[in-house]
Protein backbone atom coordinates (compact mmCIF):
# COMPACT_ATOMS: atom_id res chain seq x y z
CA UNK A 1 0.00 0.00 0.00
CA UNK A 2 1.09 3.60 -0.74
CA UNK A 3 0.10 5.27 2.86
CA UNK A 4 0.56 8.88 0.28
CA UNK A 5 -2.65 7.95 -1.52
CA UNK A 6 -4.58 7.49 1.17
CA UNK A 7 -5.73 9.96 3.70
CA UNK A 8 -6.53 10.59 7.53
CA UNK A 9 -9.70 10.97 8.07
CA UNK A 10 -10.67 14.02 10.14
CA UNK A 11 -14.19 15.46 11.35
CA UNK A 12 -14.36 17.57 8.60
CA UNK A 13 -13.81 14.68 6.25
CA UNK A 14 -15.98 12.67 7.62
CA UNK A 15 -18.98 15.27 7.92
CA UNK A 16 -18.36 15.91 4.04
CA UNK A 17 -18.52 12.61 2.91
CA UNK A 18 -21.85 11.93 5.38
CA UNK A 19 -23.87 15.56 4.11
CA UNK A 20 -22.90 14.93 0.13
CA UNK A 21 -23.32 11.27 0.44
CA UNK A 22 -27.06 11.43 1.59
CA UNK A 23 -28.21 14.46 -0.65
CA UNK A 24 -26.20 12.66 -3.59
CA UNK A 25 -28.01 9.17 -2.82
CA UNK A 26 -31.61 11.41 -2.42
CA UNK A 27 -30.85 12.53 -5.93
CA UNK A 28 -30.14 9.20 -6.97
CA UNK A 29 -32.94 7.17 -5.54
CA UNK A 30 -35.34 10.11 -7.71
CA UNK A 31 -33.46 10.37 -10.74
CA UNK A 32 -31.14 7.23 -11.32
CA UNK A 33 -28.03 9.47 -10.82
CA UNK A 34 -26.38 11.84 -8.96
CA UNK A 35 -23.95 12.57 -6.52
CA UNK A 36 -20.49 11.26 -8.43
CA UNK A 37 -20.32 14.75 -10.22
CA UNK A 38 -20.23 16.62 -6.50
CA UNK A 39 -18.03 13.76 -4.81
CA UNK A 40 -15.19 13.25 -6.92
CA UNK A 41 -14.22 17.00 -6.54
CA UNK A 42 -14.95 16.92 -3.38
CA UNK A 43 -12.93 14.42 -2.68
CA UNK A 44 -10.28 15.67 -4.35
CA UNK A 45 -10.60 19.08 -2.68
CA UNK A 46 -10.01 16.93 0.59
CA UNK A 47 -6.99 15.87 -0.60
CA UNK A 48 -7.43 12.43 -1.68
CA UNK A 49 -5.48 11.93 -4.84
CA UNK A 50 -7.79 11.61 -8.70
CA UNK A 51 -7.86 8.04 -8.80
CA UNK A 52 -8.55 7.16 -5.22
CA UNK A 53 -11.60 9.51 -5.85
CA UNK A 54 -12.98 7.82 -8.80
CA UNK A 55 -12.08 4.44 -7.65
CA UNK A 56 -14.07 5.35 -3.67
CA UNK A 57 -16.95 7.17 -5.58
CA UNK A 58 -17.57 4.57 -7.76
CA UNK A 59 -17.16 1.44 -4.88
CA UNK A 60 -20.16 3.24 -3.54
CA UNK A 61 -21.91 3.30 -6.46
CA UNK A 62 -22.88 0.31 -6.94
CA UNK A 63 -23.94 -1.00 -3.74
CA UNK A 64 -26.04 2.21 -3.74
CA UNK A 65 -27.85 1.64 -7.12
CA UNK A 66 -28.24 -1.66 -5.92
CA UNK A 67 -30.32 -1.10 -2.89
CA UNK A 68 -32.06 1.97 -4.89
CA UNK A 69 -32.96 -0.35 -7.87
CA UNK A 70 -34.36 -3.58 -5.52
CA UNK A 71 -36.60 -0.50 -3.55
CA UNK A 72 -37.80 0.69 -7.14
CA UNK A 73 -38.22 -2.82 -8.31
CA UNK A 74 -41.29 -3.45 -5.58
CA UNK A 75 -42.72 -0.52 -6.59
CA UNK A 76 -42.96 -1.79 -10.01
CA UNK A 77 -40.70 0.78 -11.94
CA UNK A 78 -37.81 -1.04 -12.85
CA UNK A 79 -37.33 -2.82 -16.12
CA UNK A 80 -34.27 -5.20 -16.01
CA UNK A 81 -34.19 -6.23 -18.98
CA UNK A 82 -34.20 -2.76 -20.81
CA UNK A 83 -31.07 -1.81 -17.71
CA UNK A 84 -29.17 -5.15 -18.83
CA UNK A 85 -29.84 -4.33 -22.47
CA UNK A 86 -28.18 -0.74 -21.86
CA UNK A 87 -25.46 -2.17 -19.23
CA UNK A 88 -24.00 -4.45 -21.50
CA UNK A 89 -23.72 -1.70 -24.63
CA UNK A 90 -22.58 0.93 -22.30
CA UNK A 91 -19.64 -1.33 -21.19
CA UNK A 92 -18.49 -0.76 -24.93
CA UNK A 93 -19.29 2.91 -24.64
CA UNK A 94 -17.06 2.86 -21.53
CA UNK A 95 -14.52 1.13 -22.80
CA UNK A 96 -14.06 3.64 -25.93
CA UNK A 97 -14.31 6.33 -24.05
CA UNK A 98 -11.56 5.54 -21.80
CA UNK A 99 -9.10 4.99 -24.73
CA UNK A 100 -10.01 8.76 -26.10
CA UNK A 101 -9.40 9.58 -22.24
CA UNK A 102 -5.90 8.19 -22.27
CA UNK A 103 -5.24 9.72 -25.82
CA UNK A 104 -6.33 13.35 -24.98
CA UNK A 105 -3.84 12.47 -21.81
CA UNK A 106 -1.17 11.42 -23.84
CA UNK A 107 -1.48 14.25 -26.16
CA UNK A 108 -2.40 17.31 -24.20
CA UNK A 109 -1.83 16.13 -20.62
CA UNK A 110 -3.68 17.05 -17.66
CA UNK A 111 -5.03 20.54 -18.41
CA UNK A 112 -6.38 18.92 -21.67
CA UNK A 113 -7.90 16.15 -20.20
CA UNK A 114 -9.67 18.28 -18.28
CA UNK A 115 -10.71 21.08 -21.09
CA UNK A 116 -12.13 17.78 -23.50
CA UNK A 117 -14.31 16.75 -19.43
CA UNK A 118 -15.52 20.42 -19.33
CA UNK A 119 -16.29 20.91 -22.70
CA UNK A 120 -18.42 17.54 -23.00
CA UNK A 121 -19.89 18.56 -19.92
CA UNK A 122 -21.23 21.98 -21.13
CA UNK A 123 -22.46 21.04 -24.68
CA UNK A 124 -23.93 17.28 -23.82
CA UNK A 125 -25.95 19.00 -20.34
CA UNK A 126 -26.83 22.31 -21.89
CA UNK A 127 -28.60 20.39 -25.41
CA UNK A 128 -30.06 17.47 -22.79
CA UNK A 129 -31.09 19.68 -20.25
CA UNK A 130 -33.11 21.90 -21.69
CA UNK A 131 -34.77 19.00 -24.07
CA UNK A 132 -35.65 17.39 -20.62
CA UNK A 133 -36.74 20.91 -19.51
CA UNK A 134 -39.05 21.81 -22.44
CA UNK A 135 -40.59 18.73 -21.83
CA UNK A 136 -41.08 19.39 -18.41
CA UNK A 137 -42.58 22.34 -18.64
CA UNK A 138 -44.54 21.39 -21.22
CA UNK A 139 -46.32 18.41 -19.62
CA UNK A 140 -46.89 20.70 -16.45
CA UNK A 141 -49.08 23.25 -18.88
CA UNK A 142 -50.51 20.28 -20.59
CA UNK A 143 -51.96 19.45 -16.86
CA UNK A 144 -50.81 15.67 -17.34
CA UNK A 145 -50.40 15.33 -13.56
CA UNK A 146 -50.22 11.72 -12.37
CA UNK A 147 -51.54 10.72 -15.72
CA UNK A 148 -49.18 8.57 -18.44
CA UNK A 149 -47.04 10.97 -20.00
CA UNK A 150 -47.52 10.48 -23.94
CA UNK A 151 -44.52 9.39 -26.00
CA UNK A 152 -42.83 11.32 -28.07
CA UNK A 153 -42.52 12.35 -31.89
CA UNK A 154 -39.27 10.44 -31.94
CA UNK A 155 -39.90 7.23 -29.50
CA UNK A 156 -43.18 7.03 -31.97
CA UNK A 157 -40.91 6.42 -35.08
CA UNK A 158 -38.68 4.44 -33.18
CA UNK A 159 -41.42 1.63 -32.37
CA UNK A 160 -42.44 1.68 -35.73
CA UNK A 161 -39.22 0.77 -37.08
CA UNK A 162 -39.27 -3.38 -37.30
CA UNK A 163 -35.86 -4.62 -37.97
CA UNK A 164 -36.71 -8.69 -38.30
CA UNK A 165 -34.33 -10.87 -35.62
CA UNK A 166 -33.85 -7.09 -33.59
CA UNK A 167 -36.99 -6.57 -32.24
CA UNK A 168 -37.06 -6.80 -28.10
CA UNK A 169 -40.26 -6.28 -25.89
CA UNK A 170 -39.50 -4.60 -22.67
CA UNK A 171 -42.91 -4.85 -20.29
CA UNK A 172 -42.22 -2.82 -17.60
CA UNK A 173 -41.00 0.42 -20.07
CA UNK A 174 -44.19 -0.47 -22.46
CA UNK A 175 -41.61 -0.10 -25.24
CA UNK A 176 -41.06 -2.50 -28.32
CA UNK A 177 -38.02 -1.39 -29.84
CA UNK A 178 -35.43 -2.82 -32.14
CA UNK A 179 -32.15 -3.46 -30.33
CA UNK A 180 -30.00 -1.14 -32.88
CA UNK A 181 -31.53 1.58 -31.25
CA UNK A 182 -30.59 0.55 -27.78
CA UNK A 183 -26.99 -0.26 -29.02
CA UNK A 184 -26.15 3.45 -29.88
CA UNK A 185 -27.88 4.67 -26.90
CA UNK A 186 -26.25 2.25 -24.05
CA UNK A 187 -23.10 2.96 -25.69
CA UNK A 188 -23.23 7.14 -25.59
CA UNK A 189 -24.24 6.49 -22.27
CA UNK A 190 -20.91 4.31 -21.36
CA UNK A 191 -18.96 7.02 -23.16
CA UNK A 192 -20.33 9.73 -21.34
CA UNK A 193 -19.98 7.40 -17.39
CA UNK A 194 -16.60 7.20 -18.71
CA UNK A 195 -16.28 11.05 -19.73
CA UNK A 196 -17.89 12.80 -16.68
CA UNK A 197 -19.03 9.93 -14.21
CA UNK A 198 -22.83 10.73 -14.28
CA UNK A 199 -24.01 8.62 -17.94
CA UNK A 200 -27.14 8.82 -16.80
CA UNK A 201 -27.42 12.47 -17.81
CA UNK A 202 -27.87 10.84 -21.29
CA UNK A 203 -28.80 7.33 -20.58
CA UNK A 204 -32.04 8.17 -19.14
CA UNK A 205 -33.08 11.12 -21.32
CA UNK A 206 -32.70 8.30 -24.29
CA UNK A 207 -34.82 5.75 -23.05
CA UNK A 208 -37.81 8.60 -22.49
CA UNK A 209 -37.21 9.90 -25.63
CA UNK A 210 -35.72 7.56 -27.94
CA UNK A 211 -37.05 4.25 -26.87
CA UNK A 212 -40.34 6.11 -25.41
CA UNK A 213 -39.78 4.72 -21.89
CA UNK A 214 -42.00 6.69 -19.28
CA UNK A 215 -39.71 8.96 -16.70
CA UNK A 216 -40.65 7.27 -13.60
CA UNK A 217 -38.92 4.11 -15.61
CA UNK A 218 -36.35 5.40 -17.14
CA UNK A 219 -35.26 6.56 -13.87
CA UNK A 220 -35.33 3.56 -12.09
CA UNK A 221 -34.02 1.44 -14.83
CA UNK A 222 -31.23 3.63 -14.87
CA UNK A 223 -30.16 2.13 -11.09
CA UNK A 224 -29.53 -1.23 -12.93
CA UNK A 225 -26.80 0.22 -15.26
CA UNK A 226 -25.44 2.07 -12.82
CA UNK A 227 -25.04 -0.94 -10.61
CA UNK A 228 -23.72 -2.93 -13.15
CA UNK A 229 -21.12 -0.12 -14.92
CA UNK A 230 -20.52 0.70 -11.19
CA UNK A 231 -19.25 -3.59 -10.08
CA UNK A 232 -17.31 -3.45 -13.06
CA UNK A 233 -15.46 -0.13 -12.78
CA UNK A 234 -14.92 -0.71 -8.99
CA UNK A 235 -12.86 -4.41 -9.82
CA UNK A 236 -10.96 -2.46 -12.45
CA UNK A 237 -9.69 0.05 -9.63
CA UNK A 238 -9.69 -3.00 -7.03
CA UNK A 239 -7.45 -4.74 -9.18
CA UNK A 240 -5.07 -1.93 -8.81
CA UNK A 241 -5.48 -1.32 -5.08
CA UNK A 242 -6.93 2.09 -5.43
CA UNK A 243 -10.44 1.61 -3.58
CA UNK A 244 -10.43 3.63 -0.57
CA UNK A 245 -13.34 1.42 1.14
CA UNK A 246 -13.21 3.78 4.39
CA UNK A 247 -14.23 6.52 1.79
CA UNK A 248 -16.97 4.65 -0.01
CA UNK A 249 -18.38 3.14 3.00
CA UNK A 250 -18.77 6.31 5.00
CA UNK A 251 -20.79 7.47 1.29
CA UNK A 252 -22.57 4.78 1.63
CA UNK A 253 -23.31 5.22 5.22
CA UNK A 254 -25.81 8.13 4.55
CA UNK A 255 -26.41 7.42 0.79
CA UNK A 256 -28.20 4.68 1.76
CA UNK A 257 -30.59 6.78 3.62
CA UNK A 258 -31.01 8.94 0.71
CA UNK A 259 -31.79 6.59 -2.19
CA UNK A 260 -34.62 4.77 0.29
CA UNK A 261 -35.73 8.43 0.68
CA UNK A 262 -35.63 9.80 -2.77
CA UNK A 263 -37.03 6.02 -4.38
CA UNK A 264 -40.49 6.63 -1.76
CA UNK A 265 -40.15 10.12 -3.03
CA UNK A 266 -41.09 8.81 -6.42
CA UNK A 267 -44.23 7.38 -5.51
CA UNK A 268 -45.92 10.84 -4.33
CA UNK A 269 -44.97 13.15 -6.92
CA UNK A 270 -45.91 13.55 -10.04
CA UNK A 271 -44.25 12.02 -13.02
CA UNK A 272 -43.10 15.53 -14.54
CA UNK A 273 -41.07 16.30 -11.33
CA UNK A 274 -38.80 13.62 -12.42
CA UNK A 275 -37.71 15.62 -15.44
CA UNK A 276 -37.56 19.15 -13.55
CA UNK A 277 -35.46 17.84 -11.33
CA UNK A 278 -33.06 16.22 -13.79
CA UNK A 279 -32.91 19.39 -15.93
CA UNK A 280 -32.49 21.76 -13.06
CA UNK A 281 -29.29 20.07 -12.39
CA UNK A 282 -28.07 19.35 -15.66
CA UNK A 283 -28.09 22.76 -16.78
CA UNK A 284 -26.27 24.42 -13.17
CA UNK A 285 -23.58 21.55 -13.40
CA UNK A 286 -23.51 22.95 -17.04
CA UNK A 287 -23.12 26.28 -16.10
CA UNK A 288 -20.33 25.44 -13.21
CA UNK A 289 -18.45 23.50 -16.05
CA UNK A 290 -18.40 26.63 -18.34
CA UNK A 291 -17.02 28.49 -15.76
CA UNK A 292 -14.10 26.44 -15.15
CA UNK A 293 -13.09 26.29 -18.78
CA UNK A 294 -10.80 29.43 -18.91
CA UNK A 295 -8.41 28.01 -16.27
CA UNK A 296 -7.72 24.89 -18.87
CA UNK A 297 -7.45 26.93 -21.84
CA UNK A 298 -5.03 28.83 -19.95
CA UNK A 299 -3.41 26.07 -18.39
CA UNK A 300 -2.70 25.34 -22.25
CA UNK A 301 -1.63 28.65 -23.03
CA UNK A 302 -4.88 29.38 -25.39
CA UNK A 303 -5.84 32.33 -22.75
CA UNK A 304 -3.99 34.60 -19.95
CA UNK A 305 -5.95 34.53 -16.62
CA UNK A 306 -4.13 35.68 -13.71
CA UNK A 307 -3.69 33.14 -10.34
CA UNK A 308 -6.27 34.76 -8.63
CA UNK A 309 -8.96 34.72 -11.01
CA UNK A 310 -7.80 30.95 -11.45
CA UNK A 311 -8.68 30.36 -8.26
CA UNK A 312 -12.14 32.45 -7.70
CA UNK A 313 -13.03 30.57 -10.75
CA UNK A 314 -12.58 27.09 -9.39
CA UNK A 315 -14.08 28.45 -6.26
CA UNK A 316 -17.13 29.73 -8.07
CA UNK A 317 -17.41 25.89 -9.99
CA UNK A 318 -17.19 24.30 -7.37
CA UNK A 319 -20.22 26.12 -5.18
CA UNK A 320 -22.19 25.98 -8.63
CA UNK A 321 -22.06 22.00 -8.20
CA UNK A 322 -22.56 21.97 -5.04
CA UNK A 323 -25.73 24.62 -5.60
CA UNK A 324 -26.91 21.82 -8.10
CA UNK A 325 -27.10 18.93 -5.67
CA UNK A 326 -28.78 21.20 -3.29
CA UNK A 327 -31.29 22.62 -5.37
CA UNK A 328 -32.45 18.98 -6.76
CA UNK A 329 -32.50 18.15 -3.05
CA UNK A 330 -34.58 20.84 -2.07
CA UNK A 331 -37.46 20.10 -5.46
CA UNK A 332 -37.56 16.37 -4.32
CA UNK A 333 -38.29 17.18 -0.68
CA UNK A 334 -40.90 19.81 -1.63
CA UNK A 335 -42.53 17.69 -4.28
CA UNK A 336 -42.15 15.07 -1.69
CA UNK A 337 -44.03 17.16 0.91
CA UNK A 338 -46.88 18.76 -1.71
CA UNK A 339 -47.34 15.23 -2.73
CA UNK A 340 -47.89 13.72 0.69
CA UNK A 341 -50.15 16.16 1.45
CA UNK A 342 -51.88 15.93 -1.34
CA UNK A 343 -52.48 11.68 -0.45
CA UNK A 344 -53.52 12.45 3.00
CA UNK A 345 -55.94 15.27 1.41
CA UNK A 346 -57.67 12.12 -0.44
CA UNK B 1 -49.87 6.85 6.63
CA UNK B 2 -50.57 3.26 7.10
CA UNK B 3 -51.94 1.11 10.15
CA UNK B 4 -49.68 -1.77 9.18
CA UNK B 5 -47.24 -2.67 11.78
CA UNK B 6 -43.86 -1.21 12.18
CA UNK B 7 -41.09 -3.66 11.39
CA UNK B 8 -38.96 -2.77 14.61
CA UNK B 9 -37.91 -7.03 14.47
CA UNK B 10 -35.85 -6.25 11.00
CA UNK B 11 -34.70 -2.75 12.34
CA UNK B 12 -32.63 -4.17 15.12
CA UNK B 13 -31.78 -7.50 12.88
CA UNK B 14 -30.49 -5.07 10.08
CA UNK B 15 -29.01 -1.94 12.91
CA UNK B 16 -26.70 -4.14 14.79
CA UNK B 17 -25.53 -5.96 11.37
CA UNK B 18 -24.94 -2.73 9.63
CA UNK B 19 -23.19 -0.92 13.07
CA UNK B 20 -20.85 -4.55 13.36
CA UNK B 21 -20.25 -4.32 9.91
CA UNK B 22 -18.71 -0.73 10.25
CA UNK B 23 -17.61 -1.19 14.05
CA UNK B 24 -15.19 -3.77 12.20
CA UNK B 25 -13.88 -1.82 9.49
CA UNK B 26 -13.08 1.15 11.35
CA UNK B 27 -12.03 -0.92 14.60
CA UNK B 28 -9.45 -2.28 12.25
CA UNK B 29 -8.89 0.45 9.51
CA UNK B 30 -4.83 -0.06 9.23
CA UNK B 31 -5.16 -3.85 9.03
CA UNK B 32 -8.23 -3.47 6.58
CA UNK B 33 -6.37 -0.61 4.06
CA UNK B 34 -3.27 -2.63 4.27
CA UNK B 35 -4.79 -6.11 2.91
CA UNK B 36 -8.10 -4.35 0.78
CA UNK B 37 -5.54 -1.81 -1.69
CA UNK B 38 -3.23 -4.93 -2.80
CA UNK B 39 -2.82 -5.07 -5.90
CA UNK B 40 -2.21 -8.68 -6.40
CA UNK B 41 -4.18 -12.23 -5.84
CA UNK B 42 -7.45 -12.46 -4.91
CA UNK B 43 -7.29 -8.98 -3.01
CA UNK B 44 -9.46 -7.18 -5.15
CA UNK B 45 -12.22 -8.98 -3.67
CA UNK B 46 -12.00 -7.60 -0.39
CA UNK B 47 -13.62 -4.08 -1.37
CA UNK B 48 -16.33 -5.61 -3.34
CA UNK B 49 -17.20 -8.20 -0.96
CA UNK B 50 -17.36 -5.92 2.06
CA UNK B 51 -19.69 -3.22 -0.25
CA UNK B 52 -21.98 -5.76 -0.80
CA UNK B 53 -22.29 -7.34 2.93
CA UNK B 54 -22.67 -3.99 4.00
CA UNK B 55 -25.06 -3.02 1.74
CA UNK B 56 -27.27 -6.22 2.51
CA UNK B 57 -26.92 -4.96 6.52
CA UNK B 58 -27.08 -1.51 5.53
CA UNK B 59 -29.87 -1.10 3.10
CA UNK B 60 -32.31 -3.57 5.23
CA UNK B 61 -31.63 -1.25 7.95
CA UNK B 62 -32.42 2.17 6.32
CA UNK B 63 -34.98 0.74 4.19
CA UNK B 64 -36.83 -0.27 8.13
CA UNK B 65 -35.73 3.33 9.42
CA UNK B 66 -38.40 4.78 7.12
CA UNK B 67 -40.70 3.01 7.14
CA UNK B 68 -40.49 3.36 10.83
CA UNK B 69 -40.59 6.45 10.79
CA UNK B 70 -44.31 6.43 9.11
CA UNK B 71 -42.03 7.49 5.74
CA UNK B 72 -43.90 4.77 3.36
CA UNK B 73 -44.61 4.78 -0.34
CA UNK B 74 -47.62 5.44 -1.62
CA UNK B 75 -48.37 3.39 -4.79
CA UNK B 76 -49.25 -0.65 -3.10
CA UNK B 77 -46.32 -2.66 -3.98
CA UNK B 78 -46.58 -4.95 -6.89
CA UNK B 79 -48.65 -8.39 -6.46
CA UNK B 80 -45.99 -10.38 -8.09
CA UNK B 81 -43.42 -8.95 -5.82
CA UNK B 82 -45.24 -9.50 -2.64
CA UNK B 83 -45.79 -12.77 -3.64
CA UNK B 84 -42.08 -13.26 -3.82
CA UNK B 85 -41.40 -11.96 -0.39
CA UNK B 86 -44.09 -13.64 1.01
CA UNK B 87 -42.89 -17.37 -0.51
CA UNK B 88 -38.69 -16.36 0.48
Amino acid sequence: MDPSLFIELTFQSVAFLLIVGFIGGLVSGFIGSGGAFVLTPGMMSLGVPGVVAVASNICHKFPKALVGAIKRHKFGQVDVKLGLYMASTAALGMWWGSGIQKSIKATWGEAGSNLYVSVAFVVVLTIVGLIVLRDAIALHRAGETRGEERVGRLARWVQTVEIPGTMVTFHVAKTRVSFLFILPLGFATGLLASTIAVGGFVGVPGMMYVLGAPGLVASATELVIAFVMGLGGTINFAMSGYVDIRLAMLILLASLFGIQLGAIGTTYVRPYMIKVVMAAIMLIVSVSRAIVIPVYLTQLGYMAVGDGTIGVLKIVSFVFMVAALGIGALIIIGAMVRGHREASAT
Amino acid sequence: MSDTPKPWGKLVFYGLGSAACYVALFANEKSVMASFTRADGWYWLLPIATAFVISYFHGGFTGCFWDVLGVKPRQPVRKDVEQEELEE
